[in-house]
This record gives C-alpha cells, structure tokens and sequence, in this order.
C-alpha cells in the first residue's frame, strides 16, 4: 500500500472503515508523513459480485429484470438502461407513450432516490451537526429534532416509490421496461393519485430547497474543504442545451465552463471514455480519454448536471437553477458538497416535469409496446440514474442470447473526484496523530455528498459500512477507526 | 361397474374403477403435491412429489401411477411425506439453477407454488450450479435447461397430443437433459411443428415464448387438457 519508507520515520496511515451512511461497502485510508501531514488518501471499495460474467448467455429480453436487481436503491435506472439497450438491438421505434412513461418512471426514480440521499443520510450532518453524537446523528435523530421536515422528507421518497409502483406494480425491482417499450400502461385513477400528491411533493422539496440555501452560509468550511476542485463535468443535455435525464446526448465541460465536448453520441462512449483499474478497489475509474489518467477525471451526477446543462426547462427550477449557478458567478460549482443542492434542485425540477407528463393525455394511451426480433449485434442503452449517467452495453448473437455486457456505472465516473475529495478533506481537517470522531465524520460526509452507490457501482454484495486507517511513511498502522 | 372403496387419511371413500390413487384423492376433495403430473397426458411418476404411505407396503409409492385397489389404505399428509416433498423440492432447487428472481416464469411457476406451498422456505443440499445451455434458436419459442425440472411434460404432451414426438430425453441421472429430434437446436428440429403445446405445458420458465421477459410468461396448462378432451368426445367431428 505505501511506499517503502526509512526505519526511524514517524510517517502511517490512518484507516476509516466502515464508511457509514452511503450505499455500499467502503472504507478509506489516510497516508501521513513524518510530520503527521496527510500525504496521501484514499477510497477503497472492497467487494465485487460480477454481474458482467453472469449475465454471460442469458437471453437478451431477460436482461432488464436480470440487472435491475444490481441496485435495491435505482433499480429504475438499470431497468431503463437496459430496456434501451434492448431497443437498440431489435432496432425498433419506441412507442412515444412509452417513452413518456419511462421518463415518468425515471422522474420517480430520482426524487426519491434523492429524497434518501438528503433526508435520510446528509440531513442529519446538515440539521445536526457534524460534530453531534453519532448514536443519534441519523434519520431517527432528524425524526426527533425535526419531526416536519423528517416526515415531509421520508414522504417525498414514498411520493418518489409510489410512481415507481403506480407503473411497474412495485417499488423496487419492477420489471415493467423491456426492449421496445414498456410492459403495462397507466391507468387514469393512478394518474389522478400522483397528481393529487404533487402539490405536497413539491412544497416538501421546495422548503427543502430553501433550508439548504440558509444553511449553506454555516458550510462554508465544509464547501471548501469537502472536494472542491477543477474537473471535467459530464452528462446528457437535451437537443437546445436543457437539463436532461434519459436522451439526448453527452456533453463534457471544464471547470471555467467551456464546452469540451458536446453533441457526443452515447453509443459511442468508449472512443471518449476510458476505463483504469487500481489493485487497491473493486471499483473501476473511468476518465475522459483525451486528457488521459488520471488527468482526465471527471464528474457526473446532480452537481454535473446542474453544471453543464444552460436551464432547467421548468418555471420553478429554473429559478433555483439560476441561484445554483450564482453562487459560483454563473459559472459551473466546483465543490462537491454542493451535490446536495444540486440534488435538490432537480427534485423540484423533477416533480414539475412529473406533473407536465401527467397532464398528458398520451399518458394513458395503451400503444406501448414494439415487438421485432434481433436486428443488430451490439446496443448501448444509457440514461441518467439519480447518482450520474449510466452505460449498459450488450453484445448478443444473432438468437439474442448476451455475448458480452459493458456497465459503466455513475458511481465509478466519481471514483477519481470521490479520492481527491477524500484527500483535500483529510489534509485540511487531519493535523495530528489522533482523529477526532468529529473530524472523521467530514471525511466521510465528502464521500456521502457523492451519494455513492458501491453496491451498483462494484456490483458489491452487502450492506453499508466504512472504515479509517492511519498508517505511517514505513507501512505501520498507527490508528484505525471502525464502524459497523 | 363396480366401484373401488378404499380409505384415505382415515376416510372411506369410493373410486371410479381403474383410478389411480391420485385421482381417487382427487375425486374425493383430498389434495396431493404434483409437478410432473399434467391432465390430459400418461403419468410417468418422474417427480417423487406425490408420493404416499400405503398401509402393508413399506416403501412410498407415487400416487400418479398406483391404481387404488379395494381396502387399500393410504395416507397422503403424515410428517414423513411432508418430510420427503420437502427435501424433493429442495433436491429439484439445488439440481440446476432456478433464480425465482430473474426468471420469466416468476410468479406462474409451479415449482415455486409447491415450494411455498410445502414449507420449502430453504436449500439444505449444496446447490450444483450446473453450466447448461439456452436454446433460443427457434423462431417462436426458446429452452433454458437451467430452469428444467425433467417432468418430460414436453415429451409426453409432443408425443401423445401433437404427436409429433420431437421432445425426447438424453443421458443419465445428473447428465439427463431434454433434447429435440436427434439433439439438434431446437430451430433445427425438422419434427417440430411449432405448435407451442410444450410451451404451455412447462410447470417452470424451462421452455418460454422467445421474447419473455422477467415474470411474464404465463403457461396455459389447462389448454392440454381441453384438447385431449374435446378430442375424446369428438367435439370438433359431430
């Protein structure tokens, strides 16, 4: 792990693990020298489960319900990917009610995938405190201190879970997009529920909105310090440059704003992305290929999103959208902790689209389906999860059985951005030989801004934990702290 | 013509003549488990899940292929037999690699209905994880072996129905598989008449309209049992 060092040098490493309050298995070691300075960081994820290899010969039309299980949190967005994937492969016209209702479903999806990320696992650093009691620094502790907002929030999600299933008959793991459109259509009184729901939906996530842009004056330490740094941003964007969440096409832009890349065809990801391995993680990390490894790093998600997209495409998110992009002079935002305001700009943006696509009258429409047979070898499917783009690439044989799966996922885009927020967070707030429990928890709240998803990202099996280790110049562990 | 008596669970009941003991249950509103069994088709008692206690006879016999003879007495839901179906279905489990979860028979599987239904809640065997094949080289419809309980639904119903005999099985104990015609793809077997009567009659995901996605497919195994018995009366010739 570190370099071999001088016997008489003071130099270790500091190791947090679990990392606690994330989706997935993690933990993080610190690299100190012999001045207990933070000479290197880093994110390690530590599980593996191989769907690639096991999806090996299945048929293709299995492969939505056989990778949604991937994620318990955005089984949404691999069932789309996956779906799309599948479209290209019969090389069929979807049809346009189908589309509207897997982007009424992704919609879902985000809002309440992000209403998890904010109220359930970042509220209570945000309400509470980074430094409050960690027994209680926890969606239970938000519940006591702020019972409104606790259930606004857990009622947003269940908005979020309830379109997801008013479609696809459940919450989680629906199996409802196939290639060449969608399996079951709206029915009118599910219709009217949601939108019976949007109003309070929509209240609930721009109060939201408003608690994040008063407290983010008393973050200001955090905003610095928690990942904020030049990157590339990358994402999809609509035809005219609007925020866009399941077509269109890729756009990459620096951190002064400058276009880099733009009109990229999604299918062709892999003449513009790369993809390198570290022996220290399971997850992979993905860079924009013409500025090479790791130079190339760059991020995706909200924050991306929110950064290279030129509006929002609704009244009330726009507005938001605007702000967002004043606090960096309208330039795009640097610092990663501003994920969280970025997540919930889209949420509002998100159930203002909801509420456009269900006034539709095309929403019920009962033309949902195209059927072909395999005619192409190859088709990437790729759509916006809540977490960054998502990539699914099948190669079949001509009886559609799957010859070869590619799955980039949002999470490994963020994997460079991810280690050097970890790095910049351990240098500013780690000083000594000792870790205040304080302290690490920043660390670990710039990994939570992320919203990482390991579980998909890795294909990890297993619940959430993180841990530190703190190791010295020579190798030896000086102090670890462990979390289950 | 004379009807059989005979006890079952303890009650006198009567049997049409010739009736095997499953139907005498069956016709006496008594329930036993069965998975290769299939109304309209030869019972082969491939399954072992019917099995019952038959007082004088030490060994279990399957229900599908006994005849109820006069005074016989039979038990079909002691221990023991709930016992035994549950480790058939967990040995049927661990044989190959049925995914509920992924499969495109979830939620229409009788595999998964028996096993709920007998308290099957875990696998006690080392699952074998077998590699098989897919075969979804037929226009219409496609088998994943990986899914295949070896009931030879298929074929009996392509044999005695359609008559077109192109299901057949090959190999011995764990190396048994289905095959069609002289083990060519399936979009090969010049015998197939396309007919889909295997289709509908799979109790798992095993054979599945090529297309199917997770949860979707939908056997109609009462179909077999409308042809062979509007056949028998004639219905279609009057």
């Amino acid at each position: 792990m570190a370099n071999p060092k001088p016997e008489n040098s003071k130099a270790r490493t500091l190791t947090i693990d679990p990392v606690t309050r994330l989706e997935g298995h993690a933990k993080i070691t610190l690299h100190l020298d012999d001045k207990g300075r933070v000479a290197d960081a880093r994110f390690h994820v530590t599980e593996f489960r191989g769907f690639e290899k096991f999806c090996d010969g299945r048929p293709l039309w299995e492969m939505p319900g056989i990778t949604g299980r991937i994620c318990g949190i955005c089984p949404v967005s691999h069932l789309l990917a996956s779906a799309k994937a599948g479209d290209e492969i019969l090389a069929v016209a979807v049809p346009s009610a189908a589309t509207k209702l897997r982007r009424l479903m992704n919609l879902g999806q985000i809002v309440q995938s992000h209403a998890l990320s904010f109220f359930h696992l970042s509220a209570p650093d945000l309400l509470l405190g980074m430094d409050s009691e960690p027994a209680s620094r926890n969606v239970f502790g938000l519940m006591a201190a702020e019972p409104e907002l606790a259930r606004g929030g857990i009622r947003l999600r269940q908005f979020g879970q309830e379109i997801i299933e008013s479609l696809g008959g459940k919450k989680i793991h629906p199996c409802w997009a196939v290639p060449g459109g969608v399996r079951g259509q709206l029915v009118d009184a599910k219709r009217t529920a949601m939108q019976d729901r949007i109003p309070e939906a929509l209240r609930t996530a721009r109060e939201a909105l408003a608690l994040f842009q008063k407290l983010a004056s008393k973050f200001e330490e955090e905003a610095a310090a928690l990942g904020d740094f030049p990157s590339l941003f990358m994402g999809l964007v609509g035809e005219d440059g609007t925020w866009e969440h399941y077509d269109g096409t890729l756009r990459f832009v620096d951190a002064t704003g400058s276009l880099v890349a733009d009109g990229l065809d999604p299918r062709d990801y892999r003449s513009f992305i790369g993809e390198a391995t570290e022996s220290w993680s399971y997850l992979k990390f993905p860079y924009y290929r013409d500025h090479g490894y790791p130079d190339g790093m760059y991020r995706v998600g909200p924050l991306a999103r929110l950064n290279l997209c030129e509006r929002m495409g609704t009244p009330l998110a726009d507005e938001a959208w605007q702000q967002f992009r004043d606090t960096a002079g309208g330039k795009p935002v640097t610092s990663s902790f501003y994920y969280h305001y970025a997540r919930l700009v889209e949420m509002v943006g998100a159930i203002e689209r909801i509420e456009i696509l269900l006034d539709d009258p095309e929403i019920l429409s009962d033309q949902i389906r195209s059927n072909a047979g395999v005619n192409r070898l190859r088709g990437v499917g790729v759509s916006e999860a809540p977490r960054g783009t998502l990539f699914h690439d099948y190669t079949v044989d001509e009886h559609g059985l799957i010859e070869k799966t590619n799955m980039i996922i949002a999470t490994g885009q963020n994997n460079l951005a991810m280690n050097r927020t970890v790095l910049q967070a351990a240098q500013h707030y780690i000083t000594g030989n000792t870790i205040p429990e304080g302290l690490l928890n920043r660390i670990e709240a710039g990994v939570r801004a992320f919203d990482p998803c390991l579980s998909c990202s890795t294909h990890a099996f297993g619940q959430m934990p993180l841990q530190v280790a703190l190791y010295g110049p020579e190798g030896g562990k000086l102090d670890e702290r462990t979390r289950d | 013509m004379k009807v059989t008596t005979l006890k079952i669970n303890g009650q006198l009941v009567s049997a049409s003549p010739g009736a095997t003991v499953l139907e005498a249950a069956r016709e006496n509103g008594v329930e036993i488990p069965t998975l290769c069994e299939l109304e309209g088709i030869s019972n082969v008692g491939a399954c072992r899940l019917c099995l019952v206690e038959i007082a004088g006879s030490p060994r279990l016999q399957p229900a599908c292929v006994t005849e109820a003879a006069e005074e016989m007495e039979v038990q079909t839901d002691t221990e023991r037999l709930k016992r035994y179906r549950r480790m058939t279905l967990e040995l049927l489990f661990a044989e190959r690699n049925h995914v509920c979860p992924v499969c495109v028979a979830n939620g229409h599987c009788e595999l998964q209905n028996r096993a709920r239904e007998n308290g099957m809640d875990h696998v006690r065997f080392p699952y074998q994880h077998p590699d098989l094949p897919v075969d979804i080289t037929h226009d219409r419809f496609g088998v994943d072996h990986n899914r295949c309980i070896l009931c030879t639904r298929c074929v009996r119903v392509c044999d005695e129905v359609e008559g077109a005999h192109t299901w057949d099985l090959s190999g011995r104990g764990t190396q048994s598989i289905v095959i069609t015609d002289l083990n060519q793809p399936w979009g090969e077997a010049d015998t197939c008449t396309t007919c889909g009567k295997c289709v509908e009659a799979c109790p798992t995901g095993a054979i599945f309209r090529k297309g199917s996605t997770v949860c979707e497919m939908e056997h109609r195994r009462d179909r077999i049992r409308f042809i062979t018995d509007a056949r028998k009366k004639q219905e279609w010739n009057p």
